[in-house]
């Protein structure tokens, strides 16, 4: 299995079924009145945290603990992280305190992956947001609420083929994005972007996805089965991207009268937390069309299987 | 009596062979077959001698930096690099922009007594865009700098980098341009292209440097001066100065040995010794900076020499320094382009290592053609060696991107003002004082 999670391209299409599937085991855990599997007593699981993230870090957290590893939560916001070498001195600080596994959240891009390769620790790393680059999990947690909603009760070893994905809002910032075009390539799902022009990148030529402009022309051409919007971010909007929050909700925003254009069965995703009445309006967040809550229910699954499979039986010596 | 030496058998840079002969620090003699009385012989079969190079673009670090590197070790790098001249940038601290710094920093240079250590002074009082600098007083200093720049940072706003072209014509200076419109390139962090949006690292675009070149060399036309574009990156950038020389601008063009030969596609890495500014850009962008160099619309090879302590670069992307070595380097790269490539010959090598920078300074005992009576500054290159990069080298610092990389020819003795300050590729303990 893999050693680290740094990307929503790491894993192969049977690699990541194999996560889904396990991430099925984990919710009947979830489900069951003690949420508690024995499988990773004695490990030590530390939420490296650069940067606040208390929903993905409190989903870390309950997965770790569900699993019954030790869990420690170390926020390095507010340090002196801008003085460059924090990364490495806590890096080496937890390798010497026998951390199995690191989970980090950090503004910089690349910075989970400077971690994995930079020799300064052994135990695996989960990428938990690195910057405007990558969110796996978050990818891993969508793919598993999507074939969820398509394939149900018959949805082990099943992929996304045939899915089209509509992601739809700040796509040159997002590591949402990113991590969900990977892993919905290797899924074997379409994913169409919408942006307005300022929030693409300026050279998407290695992108395996069609860079739209028009959300309404997609929900039309494309009739997606997915319709995933991304938060802006407080800080776009004094930044020229786009004139008025007003400009943006009406031509970006999903809200209810897109709602009516969707087909009965297709789904509304938001990785939270929301701007209702900017990209998404309350009406369709609260549609039963919407999964933001299961998506949140699924994160903590799909983070047990990712644990699991990093951490359950011995570690490989190869580097990822 | 002062040392002879009479190196035997060299290749010239015309292709021809030859014995020199330096005599204190002159060479006294070109010539087949000398024979020179009381000289110490030293065999040169097999080796290329070429003008000692001229490096217009070293950041020494000192005074201010040396934790980094000082003006003794960035002068032996450079001695090690075939180099008897460099051109020290002024980003040190307190910044090269009065006639006190400069001449330190030339003082420094000699006292270490490696190569000729010749400052640029600042354009504006702190590189900070607002105000020009003293140009005047360290035109007229001892270190009688004429080459300004506020490298680092781009002098952006057009109205002082129109007074600044203007006023140094008074001295026949030169204004050297960082090009990157800082607007464009706020938070940068690679090229922006096809790798910037897979890594979701804010993009460098082209553009930002490509706009304050058109822009200059427009205002040196205008006002009738002379402009050296530092570090040009980007294929638009060639298009831009070749059409400005066409047209009969006096602008001048410089390229650094990475952007001949490293692209962005190693920042994948996200390995930070690749983090430099301007960022390596595309294959495409190379190939056209390569052309333009073999072609002469780019007229020098200046290193951009950046060292910077570990802790600057062992750390994420975002947080680790700009900047990489290169003086131990340039020459083997300047080979691969020129000569391996079968593209060009010996003599355009020398132009741009060496003969052309001096003449864009306006140096004068630097950068002369090997001939009898020319300071014997010369650099002795062994073209069929072989070497694979280290990190060890003559520079405090190791952010140097070739490690592990092969490269071709190696400098084997480097002749500063008739002194060997490398003799078989070792450094020598002292320098010339």
């Amino acid at each position: 299995m893999i050693r680290n999670l740094l990307s929503g391209g790491d894993l192969s299409r049977d690699q990541a079924i194999e996560i889904l599937d396990v991430a099925e085991g984990m919710a009947n855990v979830n489900d069951r009145e003690i949420k508690k599997l024995p499988t990773l007593r004695g490990k030590t699981v530390v939420n490296l945290f650069f940067e606040d993230s208390t929903r993905t870090r409190i989903s870390f957290e309950l997965a770790a603990k569900r699993l019954s590893a030790d869990v420690i939560n170390f926020s390095a916001k507010g340090s002196s992280v801008s003085k460059g070498e924090s990364l490495k001195d806590t890096a080496q600080t937890l390798e010497a305190m026998g951390a199995d596994a690191v989970v980090i959240r950090h503004s910089a891009s690349g910075a989970a992956n400077v971690l994995a390769h930079s020799g300064w620790i052994n135990g695996a790393i989960v990428n938990a947001g690195d910057g405007t680059h990558e969110h796996p999990t978050q990818s891993l947690l969508d793919a598993f609420t999507m074939r969820k909603r398509f394939h149900g009760s018959a949805s082990q070893g099943k992929d996304l083929s045939g899915l089209k994905v509509a992601i739809v809002g700040d796509v040159l910032h997002s590591r949402v994005a990113r991590s969900n075009l990977l892993l919905l390539n290797t899924l074997g799902a379409e994913v169409h972007f919408v942006a307005p022009p300022t929030l693409l990148p300026a050279n998407a030529s290695n992108w395996n996805a069609t860079l739209n402009y028009s959300l309404d022309d997609v929900l039309a051409r494309e009739k997606p089965d997915v319709v995933m919007m991304l938060r802006v971010q407080a800080e776009r909007m004094n930044a020229s991207y786009f004139p008025t929050e007003r400009e943006y909700s009406r031509i970006w925003g999903f809200n209810a009268d897109r709602l009516k254009q969707l087909k009965p069965n297709a789904i509304l995703m938001h990785p939270g937390p929301m701007n209702r009445g900017l990209e998404i309006d309350a009406i369709s967040a609260d549609s039963p069309q919407s999964t933001v809550l299961e998506q949140v229910a699924n994160g903590v699954s799909v983070r047990m299987a990712v644990l699991y499979s990093l951490l359950s039986g011995e570690r490989a010596s190869d580097v990822n | 009596m002062s040392t002879k030496f009479l190196f035997k058998n060299a290749q010239l840079q015309d292709g021809t062979f030859a014995d020199i002969e330096v005599t204190g620090d002159l060479i006294s003699a070109i010539g087949v077959g000398l024979l020179s009385e009381g000289a110490e012989v030293i065999d040169s079969t097999g080796l290329i001698a070429l003008p000692g190079f001229v490096d217009l673009h070293t950041h020494l670090r000192e005074p201010g930096f040396e934790q980094s590197e000082t003006v003794l070790t960035g002068t032996q790098a450079a001695a090690m690099g075939g180099y008897t001249a460099v051109h020290a940038m002024a980003n040190t601290s307190p910044v090269a922009d009065t006639a006190g710094v400069v001449e330190q920093v030339a003082a420094l240079g000699r006292e270490a007594g490696y190569v000729d250590v010749l400052p640029i002074g600042a354009v504006t009082v702190g590189l900070e865009g607002k105000q020009m600098a003293e140009l005047g007083a360290m035109a007229n200093s001892k270190a009688k700098v004429k080459v300004f720049s506020d490298d680092g940072k781009c002098v952006h706003d057009p109205v002082i980098m129109r007074r600044a072209l203007e006023y140094v014509k008074a001295f026949d200076g030169v204004i050297a341009q960082h090009a990157q419109e800082p607007r464009l390139t706020e938070g940068a962090q690679m090229n922006e292209g096809a790798v910037s949006a897979e890594l979701g690292l804010a993009g460098w675009p082209a553009v930002a440097e490509e706009s304050i070149i058109a822009r200059d060399v427009l205002l040196a036309e205008h006002v009738n001066s002379r402009v050296h574009i530092c570090h040009l990156s980007t294929a638009g950038s060639v298009e831009i100065v070749r059409w400005a020389k066409a047209r009969g601008i006096k602008v001048t063009a410089e390229v650094t040995p990475h952007h001949l030969l490293l692209t962005d596609e190693l920042v994948r890495s996200y390995n930070a010794v690749y983090k430099v500014n301007p960022p390596l850009r595309t294959q495409k962008d190379v190939l056209a900076l390569r052309e333009a160099l073999i072609d002469g619309t780019i007229d020098v090879i200046g290193t951009d020499h950046a060292p910077h302590p570990i802790e600057a670069k062992d750390c994420e992307w975002n947080a680790a320094a700009f900047g990489m070595l290169g003086l131990e380097t340039a020459a083997s790269i300047a080979q691969e382009v020129l000569i391996e490539s079968g593209k060009s010959n010996w003599a355009r090598f020398a132009e741009v290592m060496s003969t052309k920078p001096a003449e864009i300074a306006g140096d004068v005992e630097v950068g002369q053609e090997l001939e009898i009576g020319s300071v014997a500054n010369i650099a002795f290159i062994d073209p069929a060696a072989k070497r694979t990069i280290v990190a060890e080298s003559a520079s405090k610092s190791i952010n140097n991107p070739y490690v592990g990389m092969q490269l071709p020819g190696r400098v084997l003795h480097t002749v500063y003002r008739g002194y060997l300050t490398v003799r078989d590729g070792v450094l020598a303990s002292k320098g010339r004082n």
